[in-house]
This record gives C-alpha cells, structure tokens and sequence, in this order.
C-alpha cells in the first residue's frame, strides 16, 4: 500500500497540523510559544515525577504520551511496529542528557524555536542557527563514517514497554495520584507547568500529531541535515509548512507578538540561545531524531529511541537540580559549563564511533 | 557488470542513504541494498531516482533488498 504520508504533499500537510495544532493548543491553555515543545513537556514530567523539584514547571503532559500512543498505533495498523534496539544504548542515554541540557540552556526544542519565531521571539533565530550549525558538525561526522552500530530485532513484547509507561502516566494524570504527602506526583500551582489545555484536547492532539508524524517520517533535525548532507529537501518542507501555518495562526489568534525582549519563556542572551542549541542539535544527528522523532520511533518499539527519551527526561532533572538550565531572568549560573561538556563528549563520541569507509 | 552489495540493516537514520549515495558517487549503478525497515527503503528509493536510477524492491524473509540500475 502506498504511503501517502511519506509523499511531498503529505509531509506538507503533516507539518500544517503540526503549526496549526501547536497554535491552538496554546490558545486552549497551553504556555505561550509553547503549544508543543517535546523537551519542555518532557523536563514537565520529570518535574511532576519530582526528578527535579521546580515547582513551575512540574505537569504531566499528555501531548507527548500521545506522541508516543499515536505512533505506535499507526505503526502497528501499517504493519511498521518492529521492536529493535541495542545499538549503544548507554551512549544514546548519554546524548539524550545532553540534548536536554543544551535544549534547556536555549528554552525549547526545534519544534518550539519555530513556534518561537513564529510567535514573534526573535531570540529563536539564535536558537535556529545554533541548531542549524549542530546538525552540520554531526553532518561532518556522519560523512566521516559516524555510526553508533546496528540495532536488532527484539522480541515482541519488548517494544511495549514505552508505549506502557505512557499509558501509566496517563493514569497518574487523570487520577490525579498523590504517592506521600508533600510528595509526588507534584503539578505546578503557577509558572507554565500550570498551563495547560484540558487534558482531552491535549491527548488528541498528541494522538493524530503522533501517528501523522509516524507515517510521514516528520524530523525537524533530519530536515536540515539532509538539506545539508544530500540537498534533499523533502523533510524541510514540512518544517517551513509547520513555521508559515503556526505563525498564520498565531495572528489570527492575535498570538504574535514580534520582538527580543520581555518574550514568554525565553531570554536574550545570544550566545548561548545559540549554543546550547548547537549542543542539541550535534546530539539529535548523533542520535538519528529530534526529541519528536525519538518519541514517534519510540512507539514503533524502537528501544534506542526510547533511551534516547529517557535520557532526556532525566536530563530536566539533572538541568533543574544543577542549576543549568536557563529562566526567562537569563541562563543559570552552570549552563555555560553543561553546554562545554556536553560539546566535548559529544566531539569525543564522533571521533571514535566510526566505521571503516569502503565505497 | 558487478552488483555490488550493501548491507544496511539495523543501522538508524541517515546512514543507509550515506552508504548509498557514498557508492553511487564512486560510480557504481547497480547496488542491492539490503534494508529491514519501511523508512530506510522510502529514503534510499528517493535518493537513487534523485540520483537519476531507477529501482525496485522485493521482500526477502523479515528484509527488503532494493536493485538498483541506470534509468
């Protein structure tokens, strides 16, 4: 059967709902310029989890079990659910850290820099170029023969597990459960974490974004790194679909507001907008997705997709309790410090996981 | 004419197009690609036509194998 998602016409069209549906979702509570943002929602739930103790940024978002549901429903319906893992798992949890880390230095991931920008924030054109230039260091590597090692195919029941933990968030979510007093599940009473749509519009939305993305291959990083690695354009269109359909919303719903200063969730300190960024972005193309894209192969039963989540989740944790990750007052006093690490452990990773060249 | 084979199982994204396009730039025409997964065979079928080759897959067992030849 054809797959009418993977065509030009389909990732554009994917990239539209995307754009459309992050503009709305913050027109029905969710945080400004932050509709969707997959490392935002997920250094939430870690907060809620009380990975970290920020107690404003503390939700459990259904946008991102959607994600995951989504996926692995359409995966499954399309005969695509095929769980695989075991290529350097440990070094994918690591890079997984590390996105986060650089992602929370910026405030967002590349979904959220475009929503950024197309909500006015003239800060996420630091964010993007930093991505952008991220992606091209990982590009160098991959044509220097980068490559983690082949994952295999995995018993059945091993690719639920994921999807399962979505599942049992989801039930946190909407029983509302209290483990000790005091204690988790914590939800933000102020700050973003309180933010949010109605728990039903949230897990829609999570739900067809994650199985259109599934079938069509949506990848904000692969976007730019095919345009730079094999001029392909094919993924780009839907990204640029995604920023001229979010930002049409955004002034119908009187959402744009154009500036650097005083914007939502953000702050103006264009060096490390950029580099952070650049950190995120080296480590999506060693890990082969976007925080997006790791959720959706996450649902396909892809486990090293999957440790790539996880390890961005404890990564909030780790941003929030190590004082790393940047406040709209500006970036936080070892920010500068986790970004420099994370550059040398991801440079030291792409100069030593390489295969032999034989063309 | 040689077929010359590539074995991209298991490997994620981008890496069985690089090993595609990395032959295809050193002059080969006619690769079997082996793949074990949908996205790795839309992704080598847009790269080879791009590449002006036309192509064709089959299922062999749990893989694909994608022929590729001058167009």
């Amino acid at each position: 059967m054809k797959n009418i998602f993977s065509t030009r016409t389909g990732i554009i069209v994917v990239g539209a709902v995307i754009g459309i549906g992050a503009a709305l979702l913050q027109y029905f509570g969710n945080p400004p310029n932050m509709g969707i943002c997959v490392a935002c929602f997920e250094r939430d739930i870690a907060g809620a989890l009380g990975l970290h103790r920020a107690d404003v940024v503390q939700y459990l978002r259904p946008e991102i079990m959607g994600f995951v549901l989504g996926a692995f429903v359409a995966a499954f319906l399309a005969g695509e659910y095929k769980p695989r893992g075991g290529s350097a798992p440990l070094i994918r949890f690591f890079l997984g850290i590390f996105a986060m880390l650089g992602a929370l230095v910026f405030l967002g991931c590349p979904w959220r820099a475009l929503l950024r920008l197309a909500g006015g924030d003239g800060n996420a054109i630091l964010g993007l170029l930093g991505l952008i230039s991220g992606i091209f260091i990982g590009v160098q590597f991959l044509k220097h023969g980068y490559s983690l090692g082949r994952s295999y195919t995995q018993r059945k029941a091993s690719g639920w597990i994921f999807p399962a933990i979505m599942v049992g968030l989801l039930l946190f979510l909407v029983f509302q459960v209290t483990f000790t007093p005091g204690g988790p599940i914590f939800f933000s009473a102020k700050g973003p974490g309180s933010q949010h749509a109605p728990i039903f519009i949230s897990l829609i939305a999570g739900l067809v974004i994650g199985a259109l993305a599934q079938r069509s291959r949506f990848c904000t990083m692969g976007a730019f790194r095919d345009a730079i690695l094999i001029k392909d354009f094919h993924l780009i269109s839907g990204v640029a679909a995604l920023l001229v359909f979010a930002f049409a919303m955004n002034l119908i719903l009187g959402q744009f507001k154009p500036g650097f200063e005083g914007q939502p969730i953000a702050h103006t300190n264009h060096v490390w907008n950029f580099l952070g960024m650049a950190l995120a972005g080296l480590a999506f193309v060693m890990a082969g997705g976007c925080p997006g894209r790791q959720l959706f192969l996450s649902g396909e039963g892809d486990m090293d997709a999957a440790i790539f989540a996880l390890g961005m989740i404890v990564g909030a944790g780790i941003a929030h309790n190590f004082a790393t990750a940047s406040s709209p007052k500006g970036i936080a006093a070892f920010g500068p410090a986790a970004v420099i690490i994370g550059f040398i452990f991801c440079l030291i990773i792409g100069f030593t996981q390489r295969d032999k060249i034989t063309a | 004419m040689t077929i010359k084979r590539i074995d991209a199982r298991g490997l994620s994204c981008p890496q069985p197009v690089v090993l595609v396009d990395r032959a295809v730039a050193a002059g080969n025409t006619d690769l079997e690609i082996l793949v074990d997964n949908e996205v790795a065979r839309e992704n080598i079928t847009r790269l080879a036509t791009r590449r002006g080759l036309k192509t064709d897959a089959r299922q062999e067992g749990p893989d694909m194998v994608i022929r590729t030849a001058k167009a």
